[in-house]
């Protein structure tokens, strides 16, 4: 692996450990507080499934980076500056509605995305992608099923998913950009390129939607920056949240 | 020559490479690992022990997970590690492999028997629906046999299972999914 490669690589899987890792923080974040207790298990599992697939990229990341840091300074060692997360992913949790349209679009991103990343050269990349993509076809069908309920059900929960897909639709259009280093690695068949992806997304959020009584939003207006550590200010308050134990202790075992 | 097994093509797999391997005793000795939210499966029956090597004294022993946060993974870890100490092979290493990803169908056959008297339905015991997913009901009733039943979380106590309630025995019961 040239050194170019390496470095683009590194930053790759911290990219995409940082989507999972703040995804799954503000899934979690519903724990205890679910509309009902079946549900807020549901929640619970499937933030488990996003916080051990961080665990993988950052494990990666670490064996890569080859410095001394460990999986756990990824997460919670780094600032928000740092942190290379797509803004979709760290938008607070908002009402019942706001958390499952986002979760919808997560997870119709991960779907049209996974099939993509399992083919990728590199075969810890693949490996973790050919797990997540067995988990993701559960959580669509979830996500999937709340907006269709919230969407087509009262006039309160319409009024409020229509809301909430509103105001996320502009985040989403970051989910398809690209940059030198993700072309790098398109290029040399270990990444993806995401911006052939947005039709294949579109396609299956918009019959979502439409069958949910919703509209689809026009493309009027985009928010972007998760990639460079330009963050909403949403990601430190969620950060020192999720980082205050870790640093408050340093080195601590139990 | 067309070959017809009577069991799934993975189980027969695993099966073969345990007889066939030379350190068949390691393989033995794993069996009392178990996992420890299902403590009625082996780390064999449930398909995460996925190979064990002897190279002089070091044993490496290969997991998978089943989901990419299962939080057991960590303890059977340290379980192998114990075990393997126990017994006097002291240079032990454990890896954890991702690849190919963990799927269902490697649960032994004792351990789907298992999971059932245990009051947990195993993946067959349902009809699975047009997405290959856990259907929204009919999976057998553990408990009475039934398949009046229906489903009421698509995620139990933890990532591998969903929620069912028996209409007709009233009680509550984890399926195992199929993935």
């Amino acid at each position: 692996m040239s050194d170019a490669i390496k470095q683009a690589t590194l930053e790759y899987v911290i990219r995409l450990g940082d989507d999972s890792v703040v995804l799954g923080h503000r899934i979690s974040e519903w724990v205890s507080y679910g509309p009902f207790l079946e549900e807020d298990i549901a929640y619970g599992n499937v933030a488990l499934d996003y916080i051990g697939r961080a665990r993988l990229y950052y494990s990666y990341a670490a064996e890569l980076a080859d410095d001394g840091r460990t999986e756990d300074d990824f997460p919670y060692m780094r600032s928000d500056r740092e942190y290379r997360n797509l803004l979709l992913m760290e938008m607070p949790r908002g009402d019942f509605a706001y958390s499952q349209v986002r979760q919808l679009f997560a997870d119709a991103y991960a779907a049209v995305m996974l099939p993509e990343l399992v083919k990728s050269k590199d075969e810890t990349i693949a490996a973790v992608a050919a797990k997540a993509i067995k988990e993701t076809k559960y959580h669509l069908r979830r996500s999937r099923d709340w907006v269709l309920r919230l969407g087509d059900g009262t006039e309160e929960s319409h009024k409020r998913t229509q809301k909430a897909v509103d105001q996320l639709w502009g985040y989403t259009h970051e989910l398809f950009d690209m940059d030198e280093t993700e072309q790098l690695l398109a290029d040399n068949g270990i990444g993806v390129d995401v911006s052939k992806l947005r039709d294949a997304w579109h396609a299956m959020v918009s019959e979502i939607l439409t069958t949910a009584t919703l509209t689809v939003p026009d493309d009027s207006w985009a928010v972007r920056g998760g990639r460079t550590g330009y963050h909403t200010e949403n990601l430190g308050h969620m950060l020192t949240e999720m980082q205050i134990v870790h640093r408050s202790h340093p080195g601590c075992q139990w | 020559m067309n070959e017809i097994s009577l069991m799934p093509a993975e189980q027969y797999q695993r099966l073969q490479q345990r007889n066939a391997a030379d350190v068949k005793e390691l393989w033995d000795l794993l069996d009392m690992i178990k996992d420890p939210e299902l403590p009625v499966l082996s780390i064999w029956d449930l398909g995460i022990l996925r190979d064990i090597e002897r190279d002089g004294d070091r044993i490496t022993v290969t997991i998978t997970p089943t989901y990419s946060g299962c939080p057991a993974m960590d303890n059977i870890r340290t379980d192998v590690e114990k075990a393997l100490n126990d017994a006097g092979y002291q240079e032990v290493t454990v890896n954890m492999s991702l690849s190919p990803a963990w799927s269902s169908e490697w649960m032994s056959p004792e351990g789907r028997k298992n999971l059932r008297e245990y009051g947990i339905a195993p993946p067959e015991d349902a009809d699975l629906d047009e997405d290959g997913l856990t259907p929204e009901a009919h999976a057998q009733c553990p408990h009475c046999r039934s398949r009046n039943t229906r489903r009421i979380s698509e995620f139990g106590s933890t990532a591998c299972k969903a929620l069912f309630q028996c209409n007709d025995c009233n009680e509550p019961f984890d399926y195992f999914k199929k993935i």
